[in-house]
């Protein structure tokens, strides 16, 4: 029965809010476009200083990349459990997903700690400089990603699953599966060609 | 009619649920084959798969996982004409690609108009760095 009320009159108007915050994830494609152009042109440039292949581990973003891919993947069940009306499924699934989103975090700043204090911070040189300038954007939208859907629990444990919850949440999950379409690029561009070109 | 438009969404749920395992999966097949070639080539000291034949391949992988979760995840192509989130990605892949290969184009253009070492030397010595 929910899904006759969620499904059918707001249909039009929610098409235009879905397509508007898409036009905002696409201008912040724009925005981390330029910061790989950036990162595209000063990799080599390590002015005597550890290159990407001196410096990250494999493994390690390898277990990154995992988490957060999953924790794209829960948010989609998130979702469609919104979709059929089943409240308790969907505070589970987004506590997974903030616990793999949690988690990821965590493993980004123990990285860049261990960078920092082997004295390789972002004044080392322009590579480092591009480097964190880039993986820390995208740590800082995931770090507001996961505000929101904190924010959005609560919304969802408070008011219960309507019209306004179904839009925000489709919302919240878009953002979340173009922050992991971002970072398939970091992994491969960064990382993995990093290894590969030294 | 009530029981018909009920069945229609079921049917619709279920297949978003395929939709998502299926996108996940082969999300994951993408990272693990990018991995273990990359992983394959820094074991037999760069050497199998080679650099011109690795790189093509795991830049594929990325373009590829991009679809796929393009697709499955975010929905892309799945509305009804007209198409305004289709046409408005396409302008920001057009921007995107005249972003980086352009700043690449020209920064690898100027490298080339340097002297050898001219940049370095230059920096060294109006900051005064002792290399």
């Amino acid at each position: 029965m929910s899904e006759l009320k969620t499904n059918l009159p707001a249909s039009r108007d929610e098409s235009k809010t879905v397509f508007g915050f898409w036009v905002y994830l696409m201008t912040d494609c724009v925005l981390f476009a330029s910061l790989f152009a950036t990162f595209a042109v000063l990799r080599g440039n390590t002015f005597g200083g550890p290159s990407g292949a001196d410096l990250f581990s494999l493994p390690f973003v390898l277990g990154e990349t995992l988490l957060l891919l999953t924790s794209s993947f829960t948010m989609g069940l998130a979702v469609l459990a919104t979709q059929r009306g089943l409240k308790t499924q969907v505070l589970a699934w987004l506590a997974v997903t903030v616990f793999l989103g949690a988690a990821f975090l965590t493993m980004e700043l123990t990285e860049f700690t261990n960078l920092v204090r082997e004295g390789n911070s972002w004044v080392r040189s322009g590579f480092l400089s591009s480097f964190f300038t880039l993986v820390g954007t995208h740590g800082l939208h995931i770090a507001t990603g996961l505000l929101w859907i904190g924010v959005m629990a609560a919304q969802v444990y408070r008011r219960g699953l309507g019209h306004a919850t179904l839009r925000r949440l489709t919302l919240l999950s878009m953002f979340w599966h173009f922050l992991d379409l971002i970072w398939i690029f970091i992994f491969t561009i960064v990382y993995l060609m990093g290894a590969v070109q030294g | 009619m009530s029981r018909d438009y009920h069945s229609k969404t079921a049917s619709v749920t279920a297949a978003t649920y395929r939709a998502y395992i299926v996108g996940f999966f082969l999300s994951v097949d993408c990272t693990l084959v990018a991995y273990a070639l990359v992983v394959a080539h820094l074991n037999t000291g760069h050497q199998w798969p080679s650099d011109q034949v690795l790189l093509p391949i795991i830049i594929f992988l990325a373009l590829a996982q991009f679809a796929v979760q393009l697709v499955y995840f975010l929905h892309l192509g799945h509305e009804t004409s007209p198409r305004w989130k289709l046409l408005v990605f396409g302008f920001t892949t057009l921007i995107v690609a005249i972003l980086v290969f352009g700043s690449l184009w020209i920064m690898n253009n100027l490298n080339y108009h340097q002297p050898p070492g001219g940049t370095d030397s230059y920096i060294i010595k109006d900051e005064g760095i002792h290399k």
